[in-house]
């Protein structure tokens, strides 16, 4: 992915920044001008921020009448030409989901931030969670392929918004940023460069805008008001855009490319942090701010003579399946800390025969860094 | 026929998917003829449209940007596109079920924000395309696929709902009247402000053959048999309008304050 130098919207410097609105100053440097939301606890401060710095660097802002409302007047304005994004938590995810898939099959370039909460449900609403992570990959009907990423401080509230606009615009997919009431509602130091790199959707006129000659391909994406005659639809669709509800071959290539254009790729979008793996026997793999905890569990597993080491997901989706693989090659077992129950541990189960020891919290409190040095030596 | 009109069309997108004695081919043809006597030029015009029949009018038939979304959420989508483009002429054509059921409340939140936008909605009455089932718009005592006893639910009056949700523009006609059809819809086009049209259109198919219209020419008698002028109507008593549609103009207010996108920013 080559990226262009862009200047950011706030001026280098180091900032004391909320991690949703280093979120927001991220959105804007990596060129969103639209943002469509609606009000919920504790992705709210996202919108706040974004109501009084859109106007000043020439965007538009909607507060909608639902989320459902939110990630469609997104996905209209992306056709528009926008960057666009909106923000919420589980409930109002849970509305979104129905334009998710919409977003997929039309790749619709956009960003939702998931400012997780406990559920299920309205559950409680203050209180940090990582629930949302198979929601986000799964909750659309019919298969589909999307991007999400992980936050674990308020630096990467801002590098990651921007990294999964780029990713968003690379793939012409619907990107997450999976962040946590945690993260969001996290104060610390924030640096700002003097320039990001950012991608934009390429334009290539005359182009097919639905389809690729590669079974893997990305195609040009132009706008409304363009002289395209744009045919957009939710529906089966050939590379104009031309509906063909019957036609299985024309189904068959569309869904196959939805997923490889992504999955042959994936090595662009996947990100992984380690920390003290070099000789690691007993493996954690954390993501988001529970990560931080594991880190701290791993530096003082050490001092116990516990050879613990990390692997930090920054990326969620795709999935880190080769790093996965060779940390279960290193280590005789692996442990997953999680604030649901077990959700990433179950997927990674998928690519390590190496046993893999969930350590759950779903009580409404983040994971502490005692609680998972006594599971792993609970288990060791 | 006016020559515009054949720039304005898609030629691979025909023959259109609709059933002998639709209503919706004549809306179809209004919209356009609407579109070609203004002389508007459709490259700076976004058709948007929700699921169902209706939804197939602009995509893929007409020569221009068209953005067919989910079931209901036409008008949301439609907003977005408007407040980034603000250059952009928006029109939501969808049905009945479309607008007022599943995306009732986009309709009453863009007609209350005074949306730049014209929304044209193809009421038939029914759910055609998933096999006649009851809709919000279905007259009380029709037989429908779901109301196998006769429809007890009363059906909204689309026209009030919009007018009280705060649409600065609004509009009923049937499509068996298609040259006032033609002419509420150029008002509706040139109107600043969220403008709502109401198109009473028939479903031979999948309404008439189970109630009193066997054919799609009952369908069309029996439009123009039970609509009356707005002006007709001040002088009928209300026993008399019992029965009857009233259509015609019902709104036109072009001086309120409208949601403009460029002074968001």
């Amino acid at each position: 992915m080559e990226l262009k130098k862009s200047k950011g919207a706030l001026a280098a410097g180091w900032y004391f920044m909320q991690g949703d609105e280093a979120c927001a100053e991220g959105a804007l440097a990596a060129g969103c001008r639209f943002y469509a939301g609606y009000p919920i606890t504790p992705a709210s401060e996202i919108m706040i921020r974004m109501v009084t710095r859109l106007p000043e660097v020439g965007g538009a802002f909607i507060q909608m009448e639902d989320e459902i409302g939110s990630i469609s007047a997104v996905i209209g304005a992306a056709w528009a030409g926008a960057k666009a994004m909106t923000a919420t938590s589980g409930p109002g995810l849970s509305l979104m989901i129905e334009a998710l898939g919409y977003a997929v099959i039309t790749e619709t370039p956009c960003l939702i931030v998931d400012v997780q909460r406990a559920g299920p449900s309205t559950g409680q609403a203050t209180r940090p969670a990582q629930g949302d992570m198979m929601m986000v990959k799964w909750g659309a009907h019919g298969d589909n392929e999307i991007v999400a990423l992980s936050p674990w401080s308020v630096q990467e509230m801002y590098d990651l918004t921007v990294k999964a606009f780029n990713l968003s615009e690379r793939f012409r997919v619907p990107a997450f940023l999976l962040a946590d009431e945690a993260v969001g509602h996290l104060r610390e130091t924030l640096v700002i460069q003097e320039e990001v790199g950012v991608f934009d959707r390429l334009k290539t006129p005359g182009k097919p805008p639905f389809g690729t000659e590669a079974i893997n391909g990305v195609p040009p994406m132009p706008a409304f008001g363009e002289g395209a005659n744009l045919l957009v639809t939710g529906s089966t669709h050939d590379p104009w855009g031309f509906r063909k509800t019957q036609d299985s071959a024309v189904q068959a290539r569309l869904t196959e490319r939805l997923i490889r254009k992504i999955q042959d790729f994936k090595s662009e979008v996947i990100e992984t942090d380690s920390h003290l793996l070099e000789d690691a026997e007993i493996g954690v793999v954390a993501y988001g701010f529970t990560a931080r905890a594991a880190l701290a569990a791993v530096k003082t597993l050490r001092t116990q003579g516990v050879k613990a080491g990390l692997l930090r997901l920054v990326s969620i989706w795709p999935f880190a399946d080769e790093a996965v693989a060779a940390l279960g090659r290193r280590c005789r077992k692996v442990f997953v800390p999680e604030m649901n129950r077990g959700q990433i541990a179950g997927e990674m189960t998928k690519f390590t025969s190496t046993p893999v020891i969930p350590l759950p919290k779903t009580n409404g409190e983040v994971i502490e860094p005692a609680e998972i040095v006594e599971g792993i030596r609970r288990n060791l | 026929m006016n020559p515009r009109i054949y720039e304005m069309i898609n030629d691979r997108a025909f023959p259109t998917p609709f059933c002998p004695g639709c209503g919706h081919g004549i809306l179809m043809s209004a919209v356009l003829r609407a579109f070609a006597e203004l002389e508007w030029d459709l490259k700076s015009t976004l058709f948007v449209s929700g699921i169902g029949c209706a939804a197939w009018i602009p995509s893929p038939h007409f020569k221009a940007d068209t953005l067919h979304t989910l079931h209901g959420r036409a008008i949301a989508y439609a907003t977005g596109a408007k407040l980034f483009n603000p250059r952009l002429k928006v029109m939501v054509i969808s049905g009945d079920g479309d607008l007022s059921s599943i995306g009732g409340n986009h309709l009453i939140h863009a007609a209350r924000r005074n949306m730049d936008m014209t929304v044209v909605c193809a009421n038939n009455s029914i759910y055609g395309m998933t096999g006649g089932q009851v809709a919000s718009t279905t007259p009380l005592g029709s037989l429908t696929t779901t109301t196998p006893k006769g429809n007890a639910e009363r059906p909204f009056d689309l026209c009030k709902l919009a007018e009280a949700a705060g649409a600065t523009f609004v509009a009923r006609q049937p499509v068996a009247t298609p040259i006032p059809l033609t002419r509420t819809l150029k008002k509706a086009i040139t109107h600043t402000g969220f403008s709502f049209v109401e198109v009473l259109s028939p479903c031979p198919t999948q309404y008439g053959r189970r109630n009193a219209f066997r054919t799609a020419f009952d369908m069309i008698q029996g439009l123009k048999n039970t609509c009356v002028s707005a002006e007709k109507a001040k002088e009928m008593k209300a026993e008399e309008l019992a029965a009857k549609v009233v259509v015609g103009e019902f709104v036109n207010s072009g001086t309120q304050k409208l949601l403009d996108a460029d002074e968001r920013r």
